[in-house]
């Protein structure tokens, strides 16, 4: 009942790597299948996310010898030279392999640490496997134990709660003055890749008004339509900004194109009500006297970059709590998993036992030709009854107690122990 | 009296106060429904713990300057906890605690009165001395969300980013927030004063007569109107509002304190 984890990650290989080994759905149900039929598996699980691609399974055999055939799969899979694709891939044995999976799921093996999205790449990875029935016991009861990590790291501690990036970092500030940003409007200036993720992350949020303002006039207005927002003239500021709560500077300029001057103006002409100012722009978008004006928030790259920075320091100080969680969960995950190998164990003991008892009985016996069919029926209940006692307290503690079953940490010398040449399965 | 009420009252503010700040620190839900019962079971047994005084000294539990500060403190704890229900916003919690229980313990350790008591009696002087000091806790909370937001605007501009801010109520609430509960304390303070004039006029046959506590308080009914005019105009709306708050919550403290206790004949505890 082992468990092996072979795969690759944003740390041990480049994108170009990684993306040749990712797993499409129908991919990975075609490699869990594929590696069942080949008797390398019996239980299988894909995990595929952008930063990653890892192949969880229990091997009916040994455990060390399955990782090299999960390599060679995988190079032969997705067709990649082994010796290439060898340099860049991890693997994990059992506690390694639980421990890595829970730390995966608890946001602190990935790229931006902490981040929510990979606990429901986890979740989704693990539904599909199961409806595929790719899945048995062991890798059921391993991937719940791993979304129970993710749910209680991202509620019991802070490792997700900051925003990482800074056009999450610029919304987050807008909302510590407006609230919700649901009833609030917005203004984008410029019609980049960076304005784009700015106006998703509005749309994201429910923003109610939008509008885009760019010097080409038709990027702006495919960007607008796109996300269900306005496109507004290029340069007139006075009516461009006399409504939005929020604007968003990321325009490809030499000098400020949001000068104090104007803005000092339009404030006046909004009764002073609040706006905030996020600038992207590198040089910057907006005078940086502008910051001065009342009720006027204005946050530029550097001061976004800043947060983003303190953000990731108060994540990195929350990972020591989230390992407590992950040490916690390992330690019931190995107890579930000793107790499943240990009744097992105990079980084939007693199958044993009761063949020996039978064969030793049958060949004492014969010689005792004295011995009536009664004595011989008593002697025979003595000797089952006590070989019984002997099995049934131990199997009974070792389901009832855990911290037994903590201690005896290798089931398999057991076996070689009392049942040598037994096969578990 | 029954000292059960009043530890049961300390217990469950203090207990308030610690999940508050534990709310604030780490943002977990069910620390922050936990403050909010508490600080409801607080409410209730200080309730029970006015009612006992009064019952005890047959007569309205701000007889003195100890059922004063503690109609006071639960009428300001009565105040948020109406506030935070309305708004759905904890964050305030810890600050306002703070002043409940503070408040709560000092009446405890007020000078007895020697003084004789205002001939206190009928329902029109209940009223008035009761919505004057809610008024007044309203007030208070007021003062304690303008803080707040001058606190939190000045982190924001100094892009000081740290675990409380990212917590704290956005400055836009803080304001809706402040002048509700000015709200409240206008009309508060209006009606009791308006109460407290006939009051007067029924104990004396005229409803005026010079007392400075008169005049302080129409000051303050005044300045209140004011803010809550102003607060939201292009001039004073953000920062310059909330100043303003604060500037008029030390008049009421002046009120509360220096005019009550030296120049009032008649309004020595509310």
């Amino acid at each position: 009942m082992e468990i092996v984890l072979v795969g690759l990650n944003h740390r041990t290989a480049p994108l170009e790597v990684r993306e040749r080994v990712s797993f499409t759905n129908e991919q990975a149900r075609r490699a869990a299948d594929e590696l069942r039929s080949r008797g390398l598996l019996e239980e299988t699980l894909v995990l595929s996310t952008c930063n990653r691609s890892e192949v969880y399974g229990v091997p009916p055999e040994a455990m060390h010898e399955s990782a090299p055939g999960l390599s060679s799969f995988l190079s032969e899979f997705h067709s990649v030279q082994h010796d290439l694709l060898s340099v860049s891939l991890y693997h994990h044995y059992d506690q390694q392999a639980v421990r890595h999976l829970f730390r995966v799921a608890a946001g602190i093996d990935a790229m931006v640490l902490g981040e929510a999205e990979i606990l429901g790449q986890v979740r989704d990875a693990y539904k599909f496997a199961h409806e595929q029935r790719a899945t048995g016991p062991v890798l059921n009861r391993l991937f719940q134990g791993a979304l129970e990590v993710g749910k209680r790291v991202r509620s019991e501690t802070e490792l997700g709660a900051r925003p990482m990036s800074v056009a999450s970092a610029g919304l987050k500030l807008a909302e510590r003055i407006f609230g919700k940003l649901k009833e609030r409007s917005a203004l984008v200036l410029g019609a980049g890749a960076m304005s784009e993720l700015v106006v998703s992350q509005l749309r994201d949020r429910g923003i109610a008004h939008l509008a885009v303002m760019n010097r080409s006039v038709e990027r702006a207005a495919a960007l607008a339509k796109e996300f269900g927002g306005t496109m507004v003239p290029w340069g007139n500021w006075d009516d461009a900004l006399l409504t939005p709560d929020v604007v968003v500077t990321s325009v490809a300029a030499e000098d400020p194109v949001l000068l104090r001057s104007d803005l000092e103006r339009v404030m006046s002409a909004r009764g002073n009500r609040a706006l905030f100012l996020m600038d992207l722009g590198v040089p910057r978008n907006i005078e940086a006297a502008a910051s001065e004006i009342y009720n006027v928030y204005a946050y530029n790259l550097d001061d976004l970059s800043d947060i983003v920075q303190q953000n990731r320091s108060a994540r990195e100080s929350e990972i020591p709590k989230a390992e407590l969680i992950i040490d916690e969960h390992v330690g019931k995950f190995l107890s579930w998993q000793a107790s499943v190998e240990l009744i097992g164990f105990v079980a084939a003991l007693r199958q044993r036992v009761q063949q020996e008892r039978s064969d030793f009985l049958r060949e004492r016996l014969a010689s005792m030709r004295h011995l009536s069919d009664e004595d011989r029926d008593h002697l025979e209940s003595m000797v089952g009854d006590l070989l019984e006692k002997l099995l049934i307290e131990p199997a009974q503690q070792l389901r009832g107690e855990r911290e037994l079953r903590r201690k005896i940490q290798n089931v398999e010398a057991l076996r070689d122990l009392f049942l040598p040449g037994d096969d578990k399965s | 009296m029954n000292h059960a009420y009043l530890i049961l009252t300390v217990l469950a503010y203090s207990f308030s106060l610690a999940m508050y700040l534990g709310f604030l620190n780490t943002g977990k839900n069910l620390t922050g429904r936990a403050a909010t019962l508490f600080l409801g079971l607080g409410i209730v047994a200080h309730y029970f713990a006015l009612l006992e005084r009064s019952r005890g000294l047959h007569t309205v539990p701000y007889h003195d300057l100890y059922g004063s500060l503690s109609l006071f403190g639960w009428l300001l704890a009565l105040t948020y906890l109406v506030l935070e229900l309305i708004h759905q916003q904890r964050s305030v919690g810890p600050f306002v605690l703070s002043i409940v229980l503070t408040v709560f313990l000092a009446s405890h350790l007020a000078p007895p009165d020697r003084l004789s008591p205002t001939p206190a009696h009928g329902p029109v002087f209940a009223l008035h001395v009761t919505l004057s000091i809610l008024a007044y806790a309203a007030f208070a909370l007021s003062f304690v969300l303008s803080l707040i937001y001058l606190g939190e605007e000045r982190l924001l501009r100094n892009r000081q980013m740290g675990n409380v801010v990212w917590r704290l109520p956005p400055l836009d609430l803080l304001e809706r927030m402040s002048r509700s509960s000015v709200l409240i304390g206008l009309f508060a303070i209006a009606v009791g004063t308006a109460l407290g004039f006939i009051w007067v006029d029924r104990l004396h046959g005229q409803f005026w007569y010079y007392d400075p506590k008169y005049v302080i308080t129409l000051l303050v009914l005044l300045l209140y109107a004011v803010y809550f005019i102003v607060a939201r105009t292009a001039a004073w709306r953000g920062a310059r509002a909330s100043k303003f708050c604060v500037f008029n919550f030390v008049i009421v403290i002046l009120s509360f304190t220096v005019v009550n206790l030296y120049f009032s004949q008649s309004h020595r505890y509310f």
